[in-house]
Formats: C-alpha cells, sequence, structure tokens
C-alpha cells in the first residue's frame, strides 16, 4: 500500500483522530477516512443554517473537489482485492450524506417558506381590484326570468308591433268601437285607425291568425305597452308579459294548474294564489288572480291593504269569437291567456315602493341589480 | 259604487257579518274593495231638543242652552250658531266618543258648567258633502217630531256597514242594491224579495195632459212619463237622506231625493222636470242638433251635438238625455206638478255625449252601462210609491209608456259537456240549472242541455260562453281542479335573434355598462339639441294625437338623446360617471299611420370607471367604447368591423368618430357627441356613445367558429417600433404589417403611441408586438428577422415609416 501524504496531511487536522494516523495503514486507514468524512459531513450540515451554507457543505465533502471525491480518487492506490470493500463503504457515505442533505434540505426549505409566508402576510380585509360592469334593468331581470319558466313548459317567444291598429289592438280582441270596456285602456293615438297598443294582446290574435288552423300555439309576449296615464301609479309607457295557450281540450283548471306553478316559481314555493272572477272582452271565463302577500305572507299589512293578497295579472278562456276570427273553430279549440304587468312583479321582487324609479334610470338605482 | 248592508236587508236575508259577505261577493266577481262601519267608534250620542238658548255672562261668542234627551234636561255650551230653540240636534253625553276617537267631558266653558256638546255630521263621521249645503260646516238639525233620547247612530242609520264595490264594466246591473242583492241572493241560496210598488192615484188621468214623441228611436226605445200634482217640495225624510248618504249622494229635496233613491236601489236613473213649466206639456225626444245650445241645471251652456239626444219641448231642449237636466224646467220650491221621466237610452251615444261634455253623472254612469229596459216602469213606479208615502205629491192615473222597440228574450243553450271541456271540471245539468236560477235566469230542459232564457237585466249576458262564467263564478273557481295541459310536446326556445339580443344585453352588462329603460315617445326640440338638419329624414317623426304633454308626443326616431338625457339627469344629481345602454326600437313613418318599427342598440358613457386604491381609474373614452363594441363583436361572433373616420355627422365631434361598417353593411356610428351638442343636453365636456342597428348586426354575426389546432411549434415575438406621420391611421399600418407578413405572421398588436421627446412634432412612435408562428416547423431568428425587415421596409415605403431605436 502506498502512502499517500496529501490523505495523511489532510487527516492530520483531525486531531481527535489523530492517532489513527498512527495506527493504521493502507485499506483501514481509507475506510476511516471515509467514516471520519461521513461524521463530519453530517455533522456540519446538521448545523447549516441556510440553503446557501448547506450548499457550500454540500461542494465541500460531494463537489467535484469535495473531500469523498478526494478519498475515492485515491482509491487507483488500493489493490484490486481492496477496492471492492472501499467501495461498499464509499456508497454507504455517501447515501448517509445524502439523506442528511436531503432532510437538512427539507427542513430548510420549509423553514424558508416559512419565513416567507411569515413576511409577506397583506391585509386581506383591504378591498380587490373594482371590476367595472354594469347590469340588467330589473325590468329585463324579471321578464327574462318569467320567460325562462315559459321556455322550460314549451312556450315560445313572441313580439309584434308597438304601433297597432285599432283591429288588433281591440276590434280583434273583441272589443268593438264604444265598448265600455275601451275605457279601462285610455289609449295614445296615432290616427283613428292606429293607435299604441294598449296590452301585448294583438299579439295573441296575430300569432294565431299565423297558425291558424296548426295547433297547438303556445307563446308568451313579452313587449312595451303604453296606456295615457301618468301618475305616482301609472307610467305611460309599461311593460307586459302575455301568455296564450290554445289546443284540443285546454281548459280552465290547466290555465290554474300552469299559473299556480309559474306563481310559485316567481315568489317562493310557499306562495298561495286566489282567482277571481273578473271581466276581460278577450276571455270568458276571465279570472284575476291574487297571491298571498309576499310581504307578510297573508296576515295583512300596507302593502297589501290589509287584505293579505295582491293582484298579480289577469287571466281567461280565449273567448270564442277571439278564436273565430283568428281562424280557429272555437267549437273544437280551447285556450287560455293572461297578462300581467312586469313593473308590479318586479316592484313586489325586489321591495320597490315607488314605480317612477324604473324609468328614472338613476344609475345608483341600478347598479343595485 | 257603494252599497249598503242594511239597505241590502230589504231585499235578501242576511245573516253573515259584512266583511264575510264582501269575500263571497269578491269571490263570485262583484270585487267588494272595502267594508267601512259607519259609526264605528262612536257612542253616546242621542238625539236632544234645544228648549232654551240665553247669552254667555261672560263670552259674546257662546251662548248657553238647555237639551232635553227625553230622560233629562242637560245645560249645554256651545259655539254653533245656525241652532235655535226647539231644533233636534245630536247630543253627546259626557263620556261620549265621536268621530276621530274624540271623547266629550263634563267641563266649564267660561264659568259656566257644559255637559255634554251638540255634534256637527262630521263629528259624526259622515262627509260634509252628502250634508245639506247649511249644514255641512254647522251643527246636525235632525227634522222635527224625530223622537227625542234615541240613540243618534240609529236614527241617522249609522248602524251600517258600506261595501265599496269596484265593479267590471260588463256588470251595470250591479250598479244598484237590487242588483247586488240579486247576485248575495244567488250566492247564498236564499230568495230575492221583490215587491211590486203599490200607490194610490188619483182620479184624473194623464192622457192628454202629456205627450212624448220619440223621434229617434235607435237611441231611445222606451221613455216612460208620469205625472204627478200637488207637489209640495220640502226635505225627505230623515231614512231617506241616511240611505243617500250612504251611497255618497247628497240630499237634496223630497222629489231629488226619490229620483236618486230609486236610481240607487234599482239603478234606473230617472228625471223630474216642472210640468208646468214644460212648454204645452210635451216632449221631444230627438237627436241635439250640430251646436245647439242648453243651459243645464248648473247654470252653464252647453253645446250639443247629433250625437246626443236632447229632451226638447217645442221651445228648445229641457234635458241633454242621460246625461243632465236644463235649467229652465228645473223643480224647485215653486213647482207645483211634476213630469217624471223613466227612459233607456242608447249606451253608446250616451258615452259619447258624456264623453263630448265632460260630464259624467251618477245617471250617465248607468246609462253608458245599459241598464234594464224591462225595469223602467217598475222604477217610476217605485218613485210614484214613495212620492205617495212620504206625502211630497200626488200621482196622476196611469203612464204615457212609449215602447218602440220592447226587450226580444234571449234563450242560450247550455250544454254541461260544453262547460266541461272549457273550465276542466264536471258541472251537472241540476246544478248548473239551480246557479242560474238563482240569478234568475229561466231554464228548460233540453236533453242533457238547458234552455236559458236571459233576462232584461242581464244584457251582458248573450251566448254560451257567458253562462259557463256564471256558473263557473257562482260555483267557486277554487272548486276547479288545478292540472296542466297535456298534448304533444312543444320545442320551447329563443329564437337564433333572441338569444341574439340576451347575448348583446349580458354582455354589455358583464363590461361596464347598465342598462337602460327609456320612453318611446319623446319632444320635438330633441332634433335641435342633437343638431339634426332641418331637412334631415330623421325629423320626420310618428305623431301622437292625444299626448299627455308635449314631452311624450313624438316617436323617436333615434335612441341616442333618450341615453343622454339619461347621464345629464345623472349628472345633475352629482352621478358624474356611468356607462348606459339600450336596445329599443326607433319609429320610422312607413306611409299613412304606418310605422317601420326598428330594433337599436344604443350606448353612452361619461367619466371614468372607479380606480381602486392600488389601481388608477380609467377614462370612459373613445377606446373604452370602441373597446367594449370589439368585445361585443367578439362574443357575437361578428365579420370583421372595421371603423372609418367619420367627420360630418352634426351630433358627434368631428375628429373623434367612425361609422362601423361589417360584412359589406353600415352598423352604426360610434364616437364622442360634439361639445355643442353636450352643452344643450348639460352634460359635462366628453360624452362617447355608439348606436347600432340591430337588424344589420345580426346579419353579420353568429359566424361559425371553427377549431384552429394548437400550434405544435414554439412562436417568435419581435417588437417592432415605427415613426410615423400623426395622421397615419393605425388601421392602415396594421394591414400593411398583416399583409406583409403574410401566413407565418399569427398575430400583430399594437401596444404602444409615444409622441413627445425624441419624436419629431408631428409625428408619433407606433410599437407593436408581432408573434411569428409556423404550423409545421420551429421557426429560425434569421427566417424571422428576414421578416421583419420586409414588414419594416413596407412600411417604410408606404407610409415613410422610420424604424425606432
Amino acid at each position: 500500500m502506498k502512502y499517500n501524504p496529501s490523505l495523511q496531511g489532510r487527516i492530520f487536522y483531525f486531531t481527535k483522530n489523530i492517532i489513527l494516523t498512527y495506527t493504521m495503514q493502507g485499506v483501514d486507514l481509507v475506510e476511516e477516512k471515509l467514516r471520519i468524512i461521513d461524521h463530519d459531513a453530517r455533522q456540519a450540515m446538521a448545523k447549516a443554517e441556510s440553503l446557501e451554507e448547506l450548499n457550500e457543505i454540500r461542494l465541500k465533502y460531494l463537489g467535484k473537489k469535495g473531500e469523498l471525491t478526494q478519498v475515492l480518487r485515491g482509491m487507483g492506490a488500493l489493490s484490486a482485492a481492496e477496492r471492492p470493500r472501499i467501495g461498499l463503504v464509499a456508497n454507504e457515505v455517501r447515501a448517509s450524506i445524502d439523506h442528511e442533505l436531503a432532510g437538512r434540505t427539507n427542513m430548510l426549505k420549509e423553514l424558508a417558506v416559512g419565513l416567507r409566508l411569515k413576511a409577506e402576510g397583506i391585509d386581506v380585509t383591504m378591498p380587490g381590484v373594482p371590476v367595472f360592469r354594469g347590469g340588467r334593468h330589473p325590468l329585463s331581470i324579471v321578464t327574462e326570468e318569467i320567460q325562462t319558466f315559459f321556455l322550460g313548459l314549451g312556450y315560445s317567444i313572441a313580439d309584434g308591433p308597438e304601433i297597432e291598429t285599432d283591429y288588433y289592438n281591440f276590434e280583434a280582441l273583441n272589443l268593438p268601437k264604444d265598448h265600455p270596456a275601451r275605457d279601462m285602456q285610455d289609449t295614445f293615438f296615432i290616427s283613428d285607425e292606429t293607435l299604441l297598443r294598449t296590452h301585448t294582446s294583438p299579439v295573441q290574435v296575430r300569432t294565431m291568425e299565423k297558425t291558424a288552423p296548426g295547433l297547438p300555439v303556445k307563446i308568451i309576449v313579452p313587449g312595451k305597452v303604453y296606456r295615457r296615464d301618468d301618475d305616482a301609479t301609472h307610467s305611460p309607457m309599461f311593460s307586459q308579459v302575455e301568455g296564450l295557450a290554445i289546443d284540443r281540450r285546454i281548459t280552465f283548471s290547466d290555465l290554474k294548474g300552469t299559473l299556480n306553478l309559474f306563481l310559485k316559481e316567481m315568489f317562493g314555493p310557499e306562495t298561495k294564489t286566489r282567482f277571481r272572477p273578473s271581466y276581460f272582452p278577450f276571455t270568458e271565463p276571465s279570472a284575476e288572480v291574487d297571491i298571498s302577500c309576499v310581504m307578510c305572507g297573508g296576515k295583512g299589512c300596507r302593502v297589501c291593504s290589509h287584505t293579505g293578497w295582491l293582484e298579480i295579472l289577469g287571466c281567461g278562456m280565449v273567448h270564442p269569437r277571439v278564436l273565430e276570427v283568428s281562424g280557429y273553430n272555437a267549437e273544437q279549440v280551447t285556450g287560455f291567456a293572461f297578462g300581467m304587468g312586469v313593473e308590479r312583479i318586479t316592484m313586489l321582487k325586489y321591495g320597490i315602493d315607488d314605480l317612477r324609479v324604473l324609468f328614472d334610470n338613476d344609475l345608483r338605482f341600478l347598479q343595485q341589480f | 259604487m257603494y252599497i249598503s248592508y242594511n239597505w241590502l236587508k230589504d231585499f235578501v236575508e242576511l245573516d253573515l257579518p259584512p266583511q264575510e259577505l264582501a269575500d263571497r261577493l269578491t269571490l263570485a266577481g262583484i270585487a267588494v274593495e272595502s267594508v267601512t262601519g259607519l259609526g264605528e267608534g262612536i257612542e253616546k250620542v242621542v238625539t236632544g231638543q234645544i228648549e232654551t238658548i240665553s247669552p254667555h255672562p261672560n263670552a259674546d261668542k257662546l251662548v248657553i242652552t238647555q237639551v232635553n234627551t227625553g230622560t233629562e234636561k242637560l245645560q249645554i255650551v256651545t259655539a254653533a250658531t245656525n241652532v235655535g230653540k226647539s231644533d233636534i240636534v245630536p247630543v253627546a253625553l259626557v263620556g261620549a266618543k265621536l268621530a276621530g276617537g274624540f271623547v266629550i267631558k263634563r267641563a266649564k266653558l267660561r264659568g259656566v258648567e257644559s255637559l255634554g256638546m251638540m255634534c256637527s255630521g262630521q263629528e259624526l263621521g259622515i262627509d260634509p258633502k252628502t250634508m245639506p249645503a247649511d249644514q255641512a260646516h254647522g251643527i246636525m238639525i235632525l227634522p222635527p217630531g224625530t223622537p227625542l233620547g234615541r240613540d243618534a247612530k240609529e236614527v241617522l242609520g249609522l248602524n251600517d256597514y258600506i261595501l265599496e264595490l269596484d265593479l267590471t264594466p260588463n256588470r251595470g246591473d250591479c250598479l244598484s242594491v237590487i242588483g247586488v242583492a240579486r247576485e248575495v241572493a244567488a250566492l247564498l241560496g236564499r230568495p230575492l224579495r221583490l215587491a211590486e210598488p203599490a200607490f194610490p192615484e188619483l182620479e184624473e188621468k194623464i192622457d192628454g195632459q202629456v205627450q212624448v214623441d220619440i223621434e229617434a228611436p235607435d237611441l231611445c226605445p222606451r221613455y216612460i212619463a208620469r205625472l204627478i200634482k200637488n207637489v209640495r217640495i220640502g226635505r225627505s225624510p230623515l231614512w231617506m237622506q241616511s240611505r243617500l248618504r250612504s251611497a255618497g249622494m247628497r240630499p237634496i229635496s223630497n222629489i231629488v231625493d226619490v229620483t236618486n233613491y230609486v236610481m240607487l236601489e234599482m239603478g234606473q236613473p230617472l228625471h223630474a222636470f216642472d210640468y208646468d213649466l214644460l212648454v204645452d206639456h210635451q216632449l221631444i225626444v230627438r237627436r241635439a242638433g250640430d251646436k245647439e245650445k242648453m243651459v243645464s241645471l248648473d247654470d252653464v251652456t252647453r253645446e250639443l251635438n247629433p250625437d246626443m239626444i236632447a229632451i226638447t219641448d217645442p221651445s228648445g231642449p229641457v234635458a241633454v238625455a242621460g246625461i243632465m237636466g236644463g235649467l229652465t224646467s228645473e223643480v224647485t220650491e215653486k213647482t207645483t206638478a211634476i213630469l217624471l221621466e223613466s227612459a233607456y237610452f242608447n249606451p253608446v251615444s250616451i258615452r259619447r255625449a258624456s264623453k263630448a261634455l265632460g260630464l259624467r253623472s251618477e245617471a250617465s254612469i248607468r246609462f253608458e252601462k245599459g241598464i234594464d229596459i224591462g225595469g223602467c216602469l217598475r222604477a217610476i213606479n217605485r218613485a210614484a210609491q214613495l212620492i205617495c208615502e212620504m206625502g211630497a205629491g200626488e200621482v196622476v192615473s196611469g203612464t204615457v209608456d212609449n215602447y218602440i222597440s220592447p226587450y226580444k228574450e234571449k234563450t242560450v243553450l247550455f250544454r254541461p259537456a260544453r262547460a266541461a271541456y272549457v273550465l276542466g271540471m264536471e258541472v251537472t245539468k241540476n246544478k248548473a240549472a239551480e246557479i242560474l236560477t238563482g240569478l234568475q235566469f229561466k231554464t228548460q230542459d233540453a236533453g242533457e242541455n238547458l234552455l236559458v232564457t236571459v233576462p232584461s237585466h242581464r244584457a251582458d249576458v248573450s251566448n254560451e260562453e257567458d253562462l259557463i262564467e256564471e256558473v263557473a263564478r257562482l260555483y267557486g273557481y277554487h272548486q276547479v281542479p288545478t292540472t296542466l295541459p297535456y298534448g304533444p310536446t312543444t320545442h320551447g326556445t329563443k329564437t337564433k335573434e333572441q338569444l341574439f339580443r340576451t347575448l348583446i344585453a349580458d354582455t354589455l352588462a358583464g363590461t361596464g355598462f347598465n342598462e337602460v329603460v327609456t320612453y318611446s315617445f319623446t319632444h320635438p326640440r330633441v332634433f335641435d339639441l342633437m343638431h339634426i338638419p332641418g331637412d334631415s329624414p330623421l325629423r320626420n317623426t310618428i305623431n301622437i294625437q292625444n299626448p299627455l304633454s308635449e314631452e311624450h308626443s313624438i316617436m323617436r326616431t333615434m335612441l341616442l338623446p333618450g341615453l343622454l338625457e339619461v347621464l345629464a339627469k345623472n349628472f345633475s344629481r352629482r352621478v358624474q360617471s356611468g356607462a348606459i345602454f339600450e336596445p329599443g326600437k326607433i319609429f320610422i313613418p312607413a306611409g299613412a299611420g304606418v310605422a317601420e318599427e326598428r330594433k337599436v342598440l344604443a350606448a353612452a358613457a361619461m367619466g371614468q370607471a372607479d380606480g381602486g386604491w392600488n389601481t388608477p381609474p380609467r377614462e370612459l373614452d373613445f377606446y373604452f367604447m370602441k373597446g367594449a363594441l370589439e368585445n361585443l363583436f367578439q362574443v357575437l361572433g361578428t365579420a370583421t368591423a372595421t371603423f372609418h373616420p367619420e367627420s360630418t355627422d352634426p351630433s358627434f365631434h368631428p375628429g373623434r368618430t367612425a361609422l362601423i361598417k361589417a360584412g359589406g353593411r353600415r352598423l352604426g356610428i360610434i364616437g364622442e357627441l360634439h361639445p355643442q351638442v353636450l352643452e344643450k343636453f348639460e352634460l359635462p365636456e366628453r360624452v362617447v356613445a355608439f348606436e347600432i342597428d340591430l337588424e344589420a348586426l345580426f346579419f353579420v354575426s353568429g359566424q361559425p367558429r371553427v377549431y384552429r389546432p394548437l400550434p405544435k411549434f414554439p412562436g417568435i415575438e419581435r417588437d417592432l417600433a415605427l415613426v410615423v406621420k400623426k395622421e397615419t391611421p393605425a388601421a392602415d399600418i396594421l394591414e400593411a404589417i398583416r399583409n406583409t407578413g403574410g401566413e407565418l405572421l399569427s398575430t400583430v398588436a399594437l401596444f404602444d403611441i409615444y409622441r413627445g421627446e425624441q419624436v419629431p412634432e408631428g409625428y408619433q412612435s407606433i410599437a407593436f408586438k408581432l408573434k411569428y408562428q409556423a404550423g409545421d416547423r420551429t421557426l429560425t431568428d434569421a427566417e424571422v428577422s428576414e421578416l421583419t425587415a420586409a414588414i419594416a421596409a413596407k412600411l417604410s415605403a408606404r407610409f415613410g415609416a422610420e424604424l425606432r431605436g
């Protein structure tokens, strides 16, 4: 075995093992050196305070010029018989140091992350970056909701002109000239024969005319309508949604069932409904539908004038005369129609107590939806 | 319409509480708006007679009275001036409660003890409008002979409830106590008690004393006259006054009160003429002449027209039929003979006359709904009976009854099977017959069906559906089951265009815009505000004949002004920033009275989008608007849109406006509003807006989306900064870059504009980020450099652009 002065020189510094230098020779000495490296490296790593320091230690022992590498390089001096033994030890030492390194690295990383997280705290109660967003008008939101419900029942959405003829707005709906019920709807006239539609009902006739004798007809008609009224509870322009279902064997009980379902959807499953006989020239039998008051649940409050009920829509079975003028045989075909004011439903849904804010378009109002 | 609960009891036995009755009626289609207890809260008020009045020793305005309440004599000090010795008045005793919760206490008034108070009508909860004029503001004076010590509430008919009805226009028959009693009787299954009016008649006959000629039988198919002589005009009895008051009417005199009383009870308006003031005692019922004049009872000269029915004597009109009497034949204190009228007038004529004259009376309200032509005679007899009973006159024997076209009975078939088909509920023939009979229809078996005869008071019933409704409403709608229609499945979906419109609104709402709803009508000043030239077709509008005001008198031909008004209103309320949009219709004249209704989208914005504590606010300027629009086009799959500088639109800033085109169509305009327009709207210095034709936009939108595979090879980015003349449109540069870059240039984005130091005056630096990408290989630096150089060369050649930095 050759004496390796450099190896010996190094070992010289480890006073604790100084005696070995003199008591050991050759292969034993190499093995012992490896063990010492293992011990020293692990001890140094365990004391490392940062990843940088740890890396320096790694380089010192395991790097290209590191101590372990140096020792292994010196293995050339060993005999072929001795080498496997030292190889085995070297692997052991390497694994041992790697293990320590990995453990210490993890620990230090965790420590570092912890420190970083501690340093990086922000005030999460501060407001977020404002998103510039707008919104739909509450009347549109409610109209969409109504549409969605009826689309689900297989209705489609129909549309018609807002400047309407007297024929479609009145005559065809069983409201001949001088009919007292025309007083119910004070009308804006464009000419003797044209006017601003006072309801969405003309679209009933227009749609039936186009479809007859085809069946079924199932439409809803959202739209703007106009009446010559302007005060705290009336707007000269407002929004209605009309509904129409025409088929063989459509009954008043179907009307009740459909509207019950609809009103529970709009106002909640607890909503009770009440059908009261009423009068519209274009339906018979006709009804007004009340719902249990959305504010007090029916106990009676200011909103429902202490009756517990809120009038919500008008409806009825399509009058045979309307069916006939639209091209259907009223003996075989029946149907129901209903119409509701979107403003009223919107006001009830959102607790709006002044109709005028709906048309005032104050951004502070609109931004609430 | 007000209906007294007690009055109803004259005709039908009633034991259920008023509120319950009201609910039953409401659920049968006779909507009761409210139930009011008349004397509610009033206690310890009795009738008393003033026996002496003496001056108060310490006060000029007070007097001391001794009042006899039957059981005791009370000293009452009062300031009232309308009472005299032996007047009988309501006396509130010590401890009494009056209307409004007022409580009477023993009191000393200027040293004199007062043991109660004499009451005005108002203190008893009576509307002063229904009090005789001389008592409206003083103590209520009861007729002589009123028994003393009686509960004043009872004497004044205040132990009653008033049902306020909100009747549908088809139910004119319920504009009377008997009409409502008929409904109540049918609802409760009880008999309606109607007695034929009975009264003594004088020996002398009406024949030869009254002549009635109907010259307009289409407008007046029946006219009945009765003659009352020895008339003594005075006050009507207290019970009658009370009932008139309960219906909101003011008692006037015995004769007038009788006509009103019968109208309220039976629904038949009556009129009384002073017989002696009718020239030749002759009445002619005819159409009024054009511009014929008559002075009405209220001393106003009325101008008539041939749509109106005039009741005339040979000298001219003495009444506008069904609306108002004339002054010349008015019943006054001097009247000694009256001619009573009970007639049927054409509802349409009355309705028109009432509108033309601007007069709606209790009579006209009833005539225009159609009264019971079969009931005219009963009504006039009822009036004669009442006049006799109260000793207000004596009835001359017989009537003049010109009944030109007698009521023809209508019969309608009622088929229970049809009722079931319509209602979705079985209704037996017997049940239907029971209900209809209760409403005084006559029914007759016709096999499985019923043959139903409609009574004359139900002019609104003429077909089977009407009968089905009658049966259903009395049966109760709550009895009808709830079912859902069955039948073939239908496809419930929005059309492409409807989805398109929803998508637009949702997208704009998501990018900062609030949807507004503005009126479709506007004012003619809007065109001047918008700088629209005098000859612009936009000024050709559809006009409303009867607008509420000039503010709402024309249909809009532009959407944008409405939005500017919204912003201005917000601005005036110190809401200084915001973006709004509205999808709406504009109305373009297309021939007589016809409009083309075009769907348009407009948006407008002012101010800034709020910044946060770590982000600066963002100006809502032209480029904000354009970005929102480009995003919208992206979402809608619109064909590539181009923006073309526009400097001629008078509403817009000539240097900050563009026409928007896509797919070869003009979509609309976007720009900053003209400063003078903004000034007129009282808007801030800068407002940006766009208006787009939705039909054109729909036409070029909805381009199919085709998947492009993701790049497999890395791309290379290069920045290119150029110095160009300020006027060079960026779109042109971009186009030149794209054309030169060819397929390998995958995207190009303008990311910076710089003017100032290092850039010569009149020039700007404009920087683009170019991204190159090939689908089949990794591009080399050399290739990309070459291409970029080629682009730079092209730009230099075309725009004189100089490469920067």
